[in-house]
């Protein structure tokens, strides 16, 4: 007979997300079902704003990659104006971005992922010893990782679990079956958790030198950026080159070294080497390295071919909303989408923790879009963009690829794997912060003769503008897509990575990528789902990212419908 | 000595409170020192180091010794509700104390969906246990705005599928302090603006007990943290102003410690981005900046471990710590002009007026000199 298991909330991502699955008698999953419980209704509140503060606004879409959103909705409104930008807020633009992958990849695997493969309460009977030598398997000068970081670890995690009060380490599935790195290589991982939390902070910083801020930076403008002044500043050049080097580093000898240490600890899991079910990939162009030089391609890959890659055709892009809470007759381009909210609450059932409301799968159970290319369910993330290039022939990637594979011994086949998955968003991550340095010496030989950081857009009132940008967030591809009219915004609409990821199943029953990847996963204990939360956190979820909404023209707040618990 | 005995007084309240808030360490600290060779008469000498170190009359060295051996951690239960989590992005980035620290010496985080290892069943399970254990003890954050058109069904958490609205009402009946981080908790934020189709509130309206509001979007990690270690080290909340937000941090507007601030009253503005004045780091106001209207330590404190702010890197305030500052404070890159805000206490309602249309009348009156001030050929 068939259990179902709720999950939710699904920590250590951004966001409210839900999942719940079906097992039947062996445990293995027959079916998924993915949901955002949370709608903010940020596209609505665009309407009739100025399109100059539309890239402040949409940032907020997300605290974590913001500045992605910041990026792509200031760069959708500079393509509707018809906008070039001076070359130094291009390039000053990629730093921030290389700033934003080398933050946000390694808060992701230790502080988001991290815990999915490491167990803290093995850590404890490791011998630092011992630790410190089996570190040097993986890099011959690993960082953190010496007898006396180890046993200094080691002892201040164990006094703090004899307080009896184990804080946010608490009730999680310890001592799970399926975590596989030995008590020594779990201490290796718990030392470089705690180091990363330092590290973090230092690429944030980098970010900040010429954003103003992390989270949240603020000196992108339509028409170009604002801190000419850093940019300018040989003082400021070299501080972000510096701690550059103190992230990349550590990027190298621990991330790094990590996943290699992963791949051959769980290189013969079942449950992590299944996950990539869906086999549709999507990358878009990214990293500017000098003036028309981008370090990542476009492109798409069908049914898992990487002998025939596609030039992405922005026309074949619809979202469904069959299975969302809102309300839609066919699929729709997000030039002439609608969202009209439709909550139809949960539905009560019996699971494996008792009777409780769950989705109702058969009707909508999500706050999350099913965006479609050429009607196919696509993912997209660092895999996708790595598979693209890798299929493209970008040398870069190829030997970065290639490199890791014999490394670890595994087969090309390892990529479609939920450990490939994560090891795709480690080499983008070394790929990302070796060649950003490109981009930093090509702003220094333009600055010498060009100090131009901006150039002022000018909007007709009485013209219509249509745009839209496509860039690669930490998440995947990112579209944000634009209307103006009489000088504000008309309409507006994100397409999201996470959208891609973890929409609900469309009209045709096709289900996306999150549903795809848990069919057929067997758990070891249903009421403890760590293999469930391990592949789903290896997509890096961003929920607030995932939902949003456009408003049309014509369409009344009051028609929204809503009705709470399934009434 | 006066003043000794009542900071001893405090101290010495502070730690029995903090007694009754976590359990003892299994082992008494004397024994676990003792293990370890070192002797009580050392431990007191210790203790009397410090209460010099702290410039303390000797006295103090008892309390030193007892804080030592007081587990000093405080339930802290953290809530995310209508957001977009830079709140706890920021959180993260803290560096005085650091997170590590922060969670290793001075709260126990029950509950954080963004960094606890528990998930689905068993992270709800850690909620109950926590608001039922700490009941009237903890210290309770919430991170975004609460949902509350159509009775709050715009946000589900948990297996049970609870409002946030329910639960954010719940865990505020228990808690021994608010603090809503950010300026979605506080004042609703970017959902609540116009026409804030979900009826997004701050936490202060949706509760009927006091709130600490952290302003901000996202709040400086030197706001989050030196709220909590407040809170921590002296048991109580800080003064606080009309809107509730803390003094020390919020008691300033950001116009009145700019480091452009000599350029703004020497009438230097920069006029488009990018011109020779934004090279020369002249002042932000005609491009938008809301540093006279926006009351907030960022010009002291900057962001990212003192690294940068907005108007250092060359774009304007955007007034983010203030209510509703999304709707009152657009166009972000237009100045907002002769437009009377809030005042921020009720004593210097007018006192504010009469700033705010002086600041104005200034600005006039810099922008006509700025303006005879240009070369002749432009």
């Amino acid at each position: 007979m068939s259990k179902r298991v709720v999950i939710d909330p699904i920590t250590r991502i951004e966001g409210h997300l839900r999942i719940e699955v079906e097992v039947d008698d062996n445990n293995v999953i027959t079916n998924a079902w993915s949901s955002s419980t949370l709608w903010r209704g940020i596209e609505v509140i665009l309407k009739g704003r100025t399109p100059m503060d539309v890239g402040l606004i949409v940032q907020r879409i997300c605290g974590v990659c913001t500045y992605s959103h910041y990026r792509c909705g200031t760069e959708a409104v500079e393509n509707a104006l018809g906008l070039a930008i001076p070359l130094n807020a291009k390039l000053l633009r990629s730093l921030m971005q290389t700033s934003l992958y080398m933050h946000d990849h390694i808060v992701h695997f230790y502080h988001l992922h991290g815990l999915d493969w490491v167990d803290v309460v093995s850590a404890l009977s490791a011998d630092p010893a011992k630790a410190a030598e089996v570190a040097l398997k993986y890099t011959d000068n690993p960082i953190a990782a010496g007898e006396g970081d180890l046993r200094a670890v080691q002892e201040r995690v164990k006094e703090f679990v004899e307080t009896g009060k184990l804080g946010p380490f608490a009730n999680a599935y310890w001592g799970n079956g399926t975590y596989k790195f030995s008590p020594e290589q779990n201490l290796i991982a718990l030392s470089h958790y705690l180091k990363a939390l330092e590290v973090q902070r230092v690429a944030a910083e980098m970010l900040a030198i010429f954003g103003g801020k992390q989270p949240h930076p603020q000196s992108l403008v339509v028409g170009g950026v604002t801190s000419v002044r850093d940019m300018l500043s040989p003082a400021r050049l070299q501080e972000w080159k510096q701690k550059h080097a103190t992230v990349t580093d550590f990027i190298e000898r621990a991330y790094q070294a990590d996943i290699v240490m992963a791949a051959e600890a769980f290189g013969t899991e079942n449950s992590v080497l299944g996950g990539v079910n869906v086999k549709n990939f999507l990358a878009t162009n990214d990293f500017a390295l000098a003036n028309g030089e981008d370090l990542f391609s476009q492109g798409v890959i069908m049914n898992g071919d990487l002998a025939s890659v596609s030039d992405i055709n922005p026309e074949l892009i619809a979202e469904d909303v069959t299975h969302a809470w809102y309300n839609a007759d066919t699929p729709q381009h997000p030039y002439e989408g609608t969202t009209i909210p439709n909550y139809t609450g949960f539905v009560e059932r019996d699971t494996v923790y008792g009777k409780l409301p769950t989705l109702d799968g058969d009707g909508k159970y999500s706050w999350v879009k099913s965006p479609r290319y050429k009607g196919e369910p696509v993912e997209v993330g660092p895999l996708s963009c790595l598979l693209v290039n890798y299929a493209r022939g970008n040398q870069v990637v190829v030997d970065a690829v290639n490199g890791l594979l014999a490394r670890t011994g595994l087969p090309v086949e390892a990529l479609f794997t939920t450990l490939g998955r994560t090891a795709a968003r480690m080499l983008q991550t070394v790929i990302v912060a070796k060649e950003g340095l490109r981009t930093f010496d090509s702003l220094l030989t333009n600055i010498v003769t060009d100090e131009s950081t901006y150039v002022q857009p000018h909007i007709d009132p009485s013209k219509e503008y249509v745009g839209h940008a496509m860039i690669e967030a930490p998440r995947g591809m990112l579209s944000h897509w634009v209307r103006i009219k009489n000088g504000v915004i008309e309409n507006y609409q994100a397409v999201v990575p996470t959208t891609w990821n973890a929409g609900p199943k469309d009209a045709n029953g096709k289900i996306g990528p999150y549903e795809a990847s848990l069919i057929g996963l067997k758990l070891e204990d249903p009421t403890k789902p760590l293999e469930v939360i391990r592949i789903i956190h290896s997509f890096d979820p961003c929920m607030a990212c995932s939902v949003h909404v456009m408003d049309f023209k014509g369409q009344e707040l009051s028609e929204f419908r809503v009705s709470p618990n399934g009434q | 000595m006066d003043t000794h005995s009542a900071l001893y007084e405090q101290g010495k309240a502070r730690l029995a409170a903090l007694r009754q808030l976590a359990p003892r360490q299994q082992v008494p600290l004397v024994d676990k020192l003792l293990q370890h060779g070192i002797t009580r008469r050392d431990f007191m000498k210790w203790s009397a180091m410090v209460s010099a170190t702290l410039a303390l009359p000797l006295p103090f060295s008892q309390l030193v010794a007892e804080a030592a051996e007081v587990a000093d951690r405080v339930p802290l239960i953290w809530l995310h509700m209508a957001e977009c989590t830079g709140c706890s992005e920021s959180l993260v980035r803290a560096d005085t104390p650091n997170l590590d620290s922060l969670i290793f010496d001075h709260v126990s985080l029950e509950y954080h969906e963004t960094l606890m290892a528990a998930a689905g069943w068993q992270a709800e399970e850690n909620l109950e246990h926590a608001l039922e254990t700490y009941k009237g003890r903890y210290l309770l954050a919430v991170e975004g705005a609460i949902p509350t058109a159509n009775n709050g069904s715009f946000l589900t958490v948990g297996c049970k599928g609870r409002t946030g609205l329910a639960t954010v009402k719940e865990a505020a009946a228990g808690a021994a302090a608010i603090i809503s981080v950010g300026t979605c908790a506080s004042f609703g934020g970017v959902q609540a603006a116009y026409p804030n189709p979900t009826g997004a509130k701050g936490v202060h309206e949706v509760v009927d007990k006091p709130v600490i509001n952290l302003g901000g979007c996202p709040p400086s990690e030197k706001n989050i943290v030196g709220t909590l270690m407040y809170f921590i080290m002296f048991g109580k909340l800080p003064a606080l102003d009309m809107y509730n937000r803390p003094k020390w941090a919020y008691g300033a507007r950001v116009h009145d410690n700019c480091e452009r601030r000599g350029r703004f009253d020497s009438g230097e503005f920069v006029e488009t981005f990018g011109d020779q004045g934004a090279k020369d780091g002249y002042c932000l106001y005609k491009v938008g900046c809301k540093g006279p209207y926006t009351y907030n330590n960022c010009p002291t404190e900057r962001f990212n471990h003192h690294t940068s702010w907005p108007v250092l890197a060359g774009h304007g305030c955007m007034g983010c710590s203030e209510p509703n500052f999304w709707d009152n404070m657009a166009d972000f890159e237009a100045p907002l002009g002769r437009q009377l805000l809030h005042g921020l206490d009720s004593t210097a309602d007018t006192v504010g007026a009469v700033i705010l249309g002086a600041t104005v009348v200034g600005i006039g009156a810099h922008a006509v000199a700025s303006i005879f001030a240009k070369p002749l050929e432009e």
